[in-house]
């Protein structure tokens, strides 16, 4: 009895000492981190450290830093009703304390231009004016400027980025893995020609400042990609640059022509440098990194060896290996970094799940040195840990996955994270 | 003396944890399990993963949802027929869809079902190649 008592006395100190913690937060600190140690969990090059601006956002897909350091991140599912938040570090201490929401469609694009904030839904493209103070004008009357492009669930994410010359282009991925008549179904044929080319498996461009367009209006500009979400407008070379998606299954579909270890690094994930009227090949060809050749896909006849009608189409500037699925592409156009990362692509890569039995990869950022807009160099891990431990990452459980990535005016970059809902800020701090 | 009440009191024990297992599930044997796990490396591992957790926003789990430990003939034509359109379960949306398996036997649709429905923390009756049957002639 005694003992029980004691435990009962014990239980209620301790109530009251978690109450009294409590009660000393204010309600206006709604990003509390908790992220501590050495650059928040993240493994660097030297001279660079990680912050992190905020925690538990919920599914933080792409995200853009407007030029007075506000952070917008586009929800891929609303939270409170929400999906577009804007982070504000009013203090300084790089944390961002002020966290508002606004905008009740869930998605994958934002970025801003000219004045003008745009995000996108899974079938449109939103803009809300910037006003004097840099703020969005009005949160609950954005201008509807695309609408109704195809949404079939896979492969819906719509990424959108900018020109100079008053266009915003769109991903539209394809809802199908090689254009099967039964999409990912074992013995079903390939579609020749694919029907999904027609509206989806390219980019389209639209006019960045008239409302409700939609494909009549548009221009396919490329076509033949399966699904990109990292997409962006390289301002030095002044052209459209994006990350494919490459198709999964080769083993699981064709277990004669393919290894699971095969399975696991094939195809590439290719990196386009895409011109008006690009043709990439996809649903009949893949990229193989290891033949450095674009080969004829399995459901039209290839095996493996043979290019067949995939000589003529247009080829990667650079492919890294299979299922790591980029989902965000940066070009640094900063002063902050050293020399050799300027103007330089930072990949964001969300990690993979296709490689079973084999161990999964990805879950990092990368950095690609680029040369008057092509790649010179190898690719090099620029940000890890992200997935926790090395078991984490092989089984495919990783704790945060790279989704978004932007630049801050103070020339840091940041990352988003999808799965927990993570902001980081990475600076360079010197040796 | 004490040996032996200690192994009477063993037998006893075993008895009654027999009792309530055959109570609750009959254990699949192990040959069915061995010959499921086979067939699921095969078909559908790739997708569901080896811990049958499946991949956030693409391929569901396979772990507790009432698509596995549910009735058997839905399992059986999911199975069979494939899923077109996005699933939820609980919050989650999984956008991959379902390929039809239409080419399996019977056999081996029977075997990765019992070997599914009892892995992954999941304890449900067995699929018979008579229930597949019934649902394959149902579905011509």
């Amino acid at each position: 009895m005694k003992r029980i008592t004691q435990n009962i006395l014990a239980a209620g100190i301790v109530c009251m000492i978690a109450l009294q913690a409590c009660a000393g937060d204010t309600a206006q600190v709604k990003n509390k981190t908790t992220l501590q140690g050495d650059n928040a969990g993240l493994k660097l090059p030297d001279g660079f450290d990680a912050i992190v601006v905020a925690e538990n956002l919920g599914r933080a897909r792409h995200i853009v830093v407007n030029s007075n350091g506000d952070i917008y991140v586009k929800l891929e599912r609303l939270k409170d009703g929400k999906g577009i938040l804007r982070l504000r570090d009013a203090d300084g201490d790089g944390k961002a304390e002020q966290i508002t929401a606004f905008g009740n469609y869930p998605g994958t694009g934002i970025a801003i231009k000219n004045g003008y904030l745009y995000a996108s839904s899974n079938s449109g493209i939103y803009r809300y004016k910037l006003n004097e103070k840099n703020e969005v004008a009005n949160v609950d009357k954005p201008e509807n400027i695309v609408k109704d492009l195809a949404d079939h669930g896979e492969h819906n994410a719509k990424s959108i980025t900018l020109d100079n010359a008053g266009n915003i282009y769109v991903n539209i991925g394809a809802f199908s893995n090689a254009c099967q008549v039964q999409n990912r179904t074992k013995g079903s044929p390939g579609q020749d020609p694919c029907p999904i080319l027609d509206v989806a498996g390219g980019i389209w461009q639209f006019k960045a400042d008239q409302l409700n367009q939609s494909y009549p209006q548009g221009v396919r500009y490329c076509t033949g990609i399966r699904n990109t979400v990292g997409i962006t407008w390289n301002e030095q070379a002044n052209e459209l640059y994006a990350m494919q998606h490459g198709r999964d299954d080769l083993h699981r579909l064709f277990d004669s022509l393919y290894t699971e270890q095969q399975n696991a690094e094939l195809p590439a994930e290719e990196m386009f440098l895409v011109k008006k009227g690009s043709n990439f090949g996809w649903p009949y060809c893949y990229y193989d990194q290891i033949q450095h050749k674009k080969l004829l896909g399995p459901e039209y006849g290839g095996n493996g060896k043979d290019e067949g009608r995939c000589a003529g189409f247009d080829k990667p500037i650079y492919a890294f290996p299979g299922h790591l699925a980029p989902n965000a592409l940066l070009f640094y156009t900063g002063n902050k970094f050293p020399e050799k990362y300027k103007n330089g692509a930072f990949i964001a890569f969300h990690g993979s799940w296709n490689r079973a039995p084999e161990p999964q990869a990805g879950y990092f950022v990368v950095f690609l040195p680029f040369k008057n807009g092509l790649p010179d160099g190898t690719w090099e891990v620029f940000a890890d840990g992200f997935a926790g431990s090395e078991q984490d990452r092989a089984s495919g459980k990783a704790k945060y996955r790279p989704c978004g990535l932007a630049q801050g005016p103070d020339g840091s970059i940041y990352v988003s994270d999808d799965n927990a809902g993570n902001i980081w800020k990475i600076s360079y701090k010197g040796k | 003396m004490i040996n032996r009440i200690c192994f009477l009191s063993i037998l006893l024990g075993l008895f009654f944890v027999s009792i309530s297992a055959g109570l609750q599930q009959k254990k699949p044997s192990p040959v069915v399990m061995e010959r499921g796990k086979k067939v699921y490396e095969k078909e559908c591992l790739g997708c569901h993963q080896a811990d049958g957790a499946g991949t956030p926003r693409m391929n569901p789990p396979l772990i507790k949802t009432k698509w596995v430990i549910g009735p058997k003939e839905q399992l059986i034509k999911v199975v069979m027929k494939g899923i077109t359109d996005p699933l939820t379960i609980g919050d989650d949306e999984y956008y991959n869809p379902m390929p039809a398996h239409t080419y399996m036997t019977d056999q081996d649709i029977s075997d990765v079902l019992t070997y599914v429905r009892n892995s992954f923390g999941n304890k449900a009756s067995a699929v018979t190649v008579n229930d597949v049957k019934a649902v394959r002639a149902k579905l011509k």
